[in-house]
């Protein structure tokens, strides 16, 4: 374990995320992402400058509870922000190339072959009126034009076969609704990965699944893309799967990432005052006889730009700062960053 | 000892609960298949306990929950309220029914979106004739109260709200009726992980303060430990284990309650670790083989589980920990 070292970084600058793998380049690399939703009611500032790397052959987990803005990262990511939402400021960078300018012919290229998504409840994502092997193999002949229709259904049923589906060839003839939550789950994942991506966007894949399953789910995931060698994205609310499936994380909160770094850090060494109070709140940390620790007061509204630290109101360490000015990133461990004035100076 | 056994002293016993749906078909409408979402479970709650009951999609914790207040059909078995018999006739409900309550999984559905606050919590006074149309908004505010909600809230509708505060609601709803005995299906598991701090400390505050008995139905683990003491686990309509919540988590001894606690994705637990996953998909309780209901996915499955259903029966004599399996012994993990 190498030894945490403070590093006094100006606020002014912003934590150069890429050099804390000095290997190569991330896969992924978003910056100061703004979007924002123009709604009859008002403006929601969803996105209040989201900073996130994912690097190569890594699964970096993102966490935050309803409203956070993990699921609007994700699809900005892949440019799937309709109005009245929009990107409205920011760069997403994916193996060296700019993604948010890109011609919608170029995106629609890259979306499904290089970056694909699954997402919480696979039968919604599935057309219910094509049978399963035939999604797959369109998956196929969409990316790769010189494949020919039955190559295309043979290569689906071999993808099939390895998500564990039994009776590969007879499942492929069935239809969503005719498959179990699981059993689609593993269509869907076929589905994603059999385009060889290099980034998978998982929303919530095991949200909607039981207990075992979800386990099995896990396992195969993890598998499959460290065979693969692809990164993942994974969103989830439930911390547990984050721990199992993730090598790094982010927390965000109302719109930015409070904290980011490896799972094992942020999960038992919280620098961030949510990522604390968040964890506290979990029943597997409480004892029988004492009350579940809640945070106190409600997530703000997001109506108003952010011009502040959008925690100060309900953290037990807040200062006049916090309510004047927006925090930067600073580092507290290896690899390691909290949103928080608390940690300006590296401490 | 069994605890099947009758126990006067036992706010609610539940003996040999069946609940069948009948699939019809064809020109005649013969049934064709049965779902048989409850098979034979019996069960005792003491008053004042919290049993924990957990399990899987179609495992009929549920419909066990829903067959208890009459929303459900009971086929057969008998249900003991207060060492009275319930029988729930078309709708009738007798007096000591109201003494208990449901609690719906989803706060979003089960509140009537064109009814206030009011309206949704005073109710079941009206109805039951407890209280006159005068003195409702005085008793409904009471009770408001006592869940975290106020007087701005009386003459709201249902869309108004956040989750964590429908499922305020409802709960008001049920405890205006003065109940003995909470089911509650599901109550957090649409709720955000701070908002089910809120709401699950909330039942304990008034588990306390008016002596209720619950039933907690969830398939949130952790969240099961943390409420009760006591803690059922089902598969495929059948009870296959029950005891002290801290001897079931900690020496679970029917095989499926050990992949279930395997299964459960945890932050001390770490990436890629043993664990004892489940092959296959949970069965369907449609015409379900006889036997054992977890013998198509027991590692352990011998030719008399296919044969046979096991029963509850303790560990050891005197234990409280009962498990329905006929190797139980040999389930050392």
């Amino acid at each position: 374990m190498t030894e945490t070292v403070p590093s006094l970084i100006p606020k002014s600058e912003p934590i150069d995320y890429s050099s804390t793998n000095n290997e190569s380049q991330p896969l992924l690399t978003i910056r100061d992402l703004r979007v924002h939703f123009y709604t009859l009611r008002g403006t929601v500032y969803a996105l209040e400058g989201v900073n996130l790397d994912v690097q190569k052959e890594e699964t970096m987990g993102i966490v935050g509870e309803t409203g956070c803005g993990k699921s609007i990262t994700a699809r900005a990511v892949l440019r799937l922000i309709d109005p009245p939402g929009k990107i409205v400021s920011g760069t997403v960078e994916f193996d060296g190339q700019e993604l948010l300018n890109l011609h919608p012919k170029e995106m629609r290229r890259i979306r499904g072959k290089r970056i694909s998504m699954i997402m919480q409840e696979p039968r919604m994502s599935l057309n219910p009126v094509i049978r399963v092997g035939n999604q797959v193999a369109e998956t196929l002949l969409i990316h790769e034009s010189d494949l020919s229709p039955s190559a295309a259904r043979k290569k689906a049923e071999e993808m099939l076969q390895s998500v564990g589906i039994p009776d590969a060839g007879k499942m492929s003839k069935r239809y969503p609704h005719e498959l179990s939550g699981g059993m689609a789950q593993r269509v869907m994942i076929a589905m994603m990965l059999v385009t060889r991506p290099k980034l998978l966007i998982a929303d919530e894949p095991t949200s909607a699944l039981d207990v075992t399953i979800q386990a099995q789910i896990i396992d195969l995931m993890n598998d499959l893309v460290h065979e693969l060698q692809s990164s993942v994205m994974m969103i989830s609310h439930d911390l547990g799967v984050v721990a199992e499936t993730c090598d790094r994380v982010a927390v965000m909160y109302a719109g930015s990432v409070v904290e980011q770094g490896r799972v094992e850090d942020v999960l038992h060494n919280p620098r961030h005052p949510y990522t604390k109070g968040l964890l506290r709140t979990l029943p597997d940390n409480a004892s029988e006889n004492e009350d579940l620790y809640s945070i106190k007061g409600n997530v703000p509204s997001l109506f108003m730009p952010q011009q502040q630290c959008r925690f100060a109101p309900r953290c037990e360490f807040s200062q006049e700062r916090c309510f004047q000015e927006i925090p930067g990133s600073y580092q507290v461990g290896n690899n390691h960053s909290a949103a928080c004035f608390l940690h300006e100076n590296g401490i | 000892m069994s605890s099947v056994d009758s126990n006067p002293s036992s706010l609610l016993e539940v003996k040999d609960l069946h609940v069948y749906f009948p699939i019809r078909g064809g020109v005649m409408r013969r049934q064709l298949h049965t779902v048989k979402a409850v098979s034979g479970v019996s069960l005792n709650l003491a008053q004042g306990e919290v049993l924990g009951l957990v399990g899987e999609s179609g495992c009929g914790k549920t419909t066990l929950g829903r067959a208890l207040v009459g929303l459900a059909p009971m086929t057969s078995g008998r249900v003991f309220f207060n060492a009275k018999e319930l029988h729930h006739q078309n709708g009738k409900s007798s007096n000591h029914a109201m003494k208990m309550q449901l609690i719906f999984q989803d706060p979003y559905s089960s509140l009537h979106p064109r009814k206030q606050v009011r309206d949704l919590v005073g109710e079941g006074l009206l109805i039951n004739g407890l209280a006159r149309v005068e003195e409702l908004d005085e008793k409904v505010l009471d009770i408001l109260e006592k869940v975290g909600l106020g007087v701005d809230h009386l003459y709201r509708y249902p869309h108004e709200f956040s989750g964590g505060q429908r499922q305020r609601i409802s709960l008001a709803r049920a405890l205006i009726l003065k109940p003995e005995l909470i089911i509650l299906d599901e109550p957090t598991s649409a709720l955000d992980v701070s908002v089910q701090a809120q709401i699950l400390n909330m039942l304990k505050g008034l588990q306390k303060e008016y002596n209720l008995t619950y039933l907690f139905i969830s398939h949130d683990l952790s969240v099961v430990r943390y409420m009760s003491r006591r803690i059922g686990v089902m598969y495929l309509g059948n009870l296959v284990e029950i005891g002290p919540t801290r001897s079931v988590f900690e020496n679970p001894k029917h095989p499926y309650t050990h992949s279930l606690l395997s299964a459960l994705p945890s932050i001390k637990k770490g990436k890629r670790k043993e664990r004892m996953i489940l092959k296959g998909d949970p069965p369907t309780p449609i015409d379900p083989p006889p036997g054992c209901p977890f013998a198509d996915r027991c590692s352990n499955t011998q030719e008399k589980c296919r044969i046979e259903k096991p029963v509850l029966e303790p560990l050891k004599k005197e234990s409280s920990q009962l498990v329905a399996c006929f190797f139980q012994n040999e389930n050392v993990h």
